[in-house]
């Protein structure tokens, strides 16, 4: 996805010239056509991530279109008050871009991890939070943030993601969702890097004769009221996915508008990560089996949770995240 | 020479320092708001750019040809809206809505809705990063219009604070022009005695910064210090004095939240009158 933004960056700074690029000191190459094609509005600001989003909202001030590129914790939590504060309340358009979505960078340990990011930004007002989950949403997420300029949190996987839908994704897609699939009864629905995983769940659930939609979700904020609206009166059962905690992020928001609308009539299912730190060596793709983000995980709770032979009606926040709300 | 035609000659920048110390004491006793002694000391800062160095139109607020100023140490708004006032960009009147509920003019200035404010600022450390993007973008496209900002002795407390020295310099942001209001004390104790913030000039100095230091209640020097064009940002030490202009506030840190009795407003407007 990393490759994907630098490409696209530099193909829309060709028709907008109001677009400058910010980089905590990574990104080593990866930007070489941005900077030969834009030489002046390229900017190392070096490992000072918070001067680097006060510098960002002064930009905006003047008129500039500012996206800030880093590790997710680095532009998230580090910096947390010069969002809200510099870039949140005065409302100014800086496109904050993280790479290293959840256990992206799972090798790198914990302080390069990312769980919490989603449920601290959406806690400011003014902030859009996007959540990609392949190459052509990350695309489509960039135009939306030229073409309707506001604080715009944009998170990224790393590198190398497999294309999942293979077409270009239209930017007014984002803003609602991409169904990817169309069954009943039970609906899947995953925002960012998970897709992919929630995508092979219904595969092992159609193996046992169920029939599941799947949507990604790429808007996280503001939340896309209307479809989620839809989904719970048109399906019975809804598992919600993303590479984040469980407290806090895209599953959270929607158990709190399902229960502010008295919507909970269905069963909802979040899948994220538990409320620990991941403290093991190793791949993204051995945390993820670790953690149980993995599809014949999330199918074998699906089929548990469907089948009825389990009854939960607690909270799945702290512990498991084996359980339900179920209403 | 200044070549604004309503700026006011130096020797008239007392009397309009005067009353603007004046109005803060009223506004602090009026609205029980603190922070007193912090905004007293940089009074003779923000009257001489308001009134002789920057480049704005109070009418045309937000024209794009003007300068900036970033009150960065935020707690001295008391100080920004009574010369915000005085230099025309809302009525005298409009002072009166200081903190009161429902009003526009908050403890801290707020992100939109007062003419004039150009940040929002309060949380200490941010308005230098703000400024060094203003300034940056005003380069970008070579502008004329510089970027001022008072930071605080305080403020420099903040680690914020030297990412942003380190990126003005990196950039060689010669418009952008900083005052460190160094009046010695932070909200507890002497600033020398937090955190040994004793050499300034030598950590400007060392991060590449065009650095002068002054007596900030002179006018004649205040003035003197904005010139000076040096292709690098310009760190301008003002030396002053907590609560500068009223003989019992005077170097007093009790002032930093104390306010002030009706008793000592009339006092305080003895002397201001003298």
């Amino acid at each position: 996805m990393r490759n994907s933004f630098a490409k696209k960056i530099t193909e829309l700074s060709s028709v907008d010239d109001q677009i400058v690029l910010l980089a905590g000191d990574i990104g080593n190459r990866l930007f070489d056509n941005f900077k030969n094609q834009n030489p002046k509005k390229f900017f190392n600001c070096g490992v000072a991530e918070q001067n680097m989003i006060g510098v960002s909202a002064g930009l905006a001030q003047q008129g500039f279109l500012p996206f800030v590129y880093t590790i997710a914790p680095f532009c998230t939590s580090r910096c947390f008050e010069q969002i809200r504060i510099d870039v949140c309340y005065h409302n100014v358009p800086v496109t904050i871009v993280a790479v290293g979505a959840g256990l992206s960078y799972a090798n790198l340990g914990p302080t390069h991890h990312s769980f919490e990011d989603i449920a601290i930004l959406r806690t400011l007002p003014n902030m859009r939070i996007l959540c990609p989950a392949d190459p052509d949403e990350v695309d489509a997420c960039l135009e939306l943030a030229v073409a309707e300029p506001k604080p715009t949190y944009i998170r990224l996987g790393k590198k190398g993601e497999p294309r999942i839908h293979e077409r270009s994704i239209d930017r007014d897609e984002l803003v609602s969702t991409i169904r990817l699939r169309k069954g009943k009864e039970i609906c899947l629905i995953s925002t960012g890097t998970l897709l992919k995983e929630t995508l092979e769940c219904s595969k092992i659930l159609s193996q046992y004769g169920y029939d599941a939609s799947v949507c990604s979700v790429p808007q996280v904020k503001p939340f896309p009221s209307k479809i989620i609206e839809e989904i719970f009166t048109e399906y019975q059962t809804i598992a919600v996915f993303e590479e984040h905690s469980i407290i806090g992020g895209f599953s959270a928001a929607v158990a709190e508008f399902i229960i502010d609308n008295q919507l909970n009539t269905s069963k909802l299912l979040r899948f994220g990560i538990n409320d620990e730190f991941h403290i093991k060596s190793g791949s993204q793709s051995y945390a993820r089996q670790a953690l149980g983000l993995r599809s014949q995980t999330f199918a074998n709770r699906i089929l548990k949770v469907i089948s009825g032979s389990e009854h939960e009606n607690t909270c799945s926040n702290f512990g498991s995240n084996q359980t339900a709300i179920s209403t | 020479m200044c070549t604004n035609p309503k700026c006011v000659r130096g020797s008239d920048l007392q009397k309009i320092a005067n009353q603007t110390r004046l109005k803060i004491i009223e506004m602090s006793h009026a609205a029980k708001s603190a922070h007193l002694g912090s905004c007293l000391s940089c009074v003779d800062i923000l009257v001489s750019l308001y009134h002789h160095v920057l480049n704005i139109d109070p009418s045309r607020y937000r024209a794009a040809e003007r300068d900036i100023f970033i009150l960065s140490k935020g707690h001295a708004a008391m100080g920004l809206y009574a010369v915000l006032a005085k230099r025309g960009f809302f009525s005298e009147e409009f002072l009166n809505t200081y903190n009161i509920d429902g009003g526009l003019l908050s403890e801290h200035p707020p992100a939109r809705g007062v003419p004039g404010v150009e940040a929002a600022t309060g949380s200490l450390g941010h308005g230098l990063s703000l400024a060094c993007g203003q300034a940056l973008a005003l380069k970008m496209k070579d502008k004329k219009n510089r970027v001022f900002c008072l930071i605080s002795d305080g403020e420099v407390n903040e680690g914020a604070i030297w990412e942003a020295a380190m990126f003005a310099s990196a950039n060689r942001l010669s418009n952008l022009v900083v005052f460190l209001d160094w009046n010695k004390w932070q909200a507890t104790q002497r600033s020398d005695d937090v955190l040994n913030t004793t050499s300034h000039k030598d950590k400007w100095l060392s991060f590449g910064w065009d650095v002068e230091c002054i007596d900030g209640h002179d006018f004649e020097e205040i003035l003197h210090s904005v010139k000076n064009p040096s292709g690098r940002p310009k760190m301008i030490i003002a030396d002053t004095m907590k609560g500068r202009g009223v003989s019992f506030m005077e170097d007093d840190n009790n002032w930093h939240y104390r306010i002030p009795t009706s008793e000592e407003v009339s006092a305080a407007k003895l002397e201001l009158a003298g």
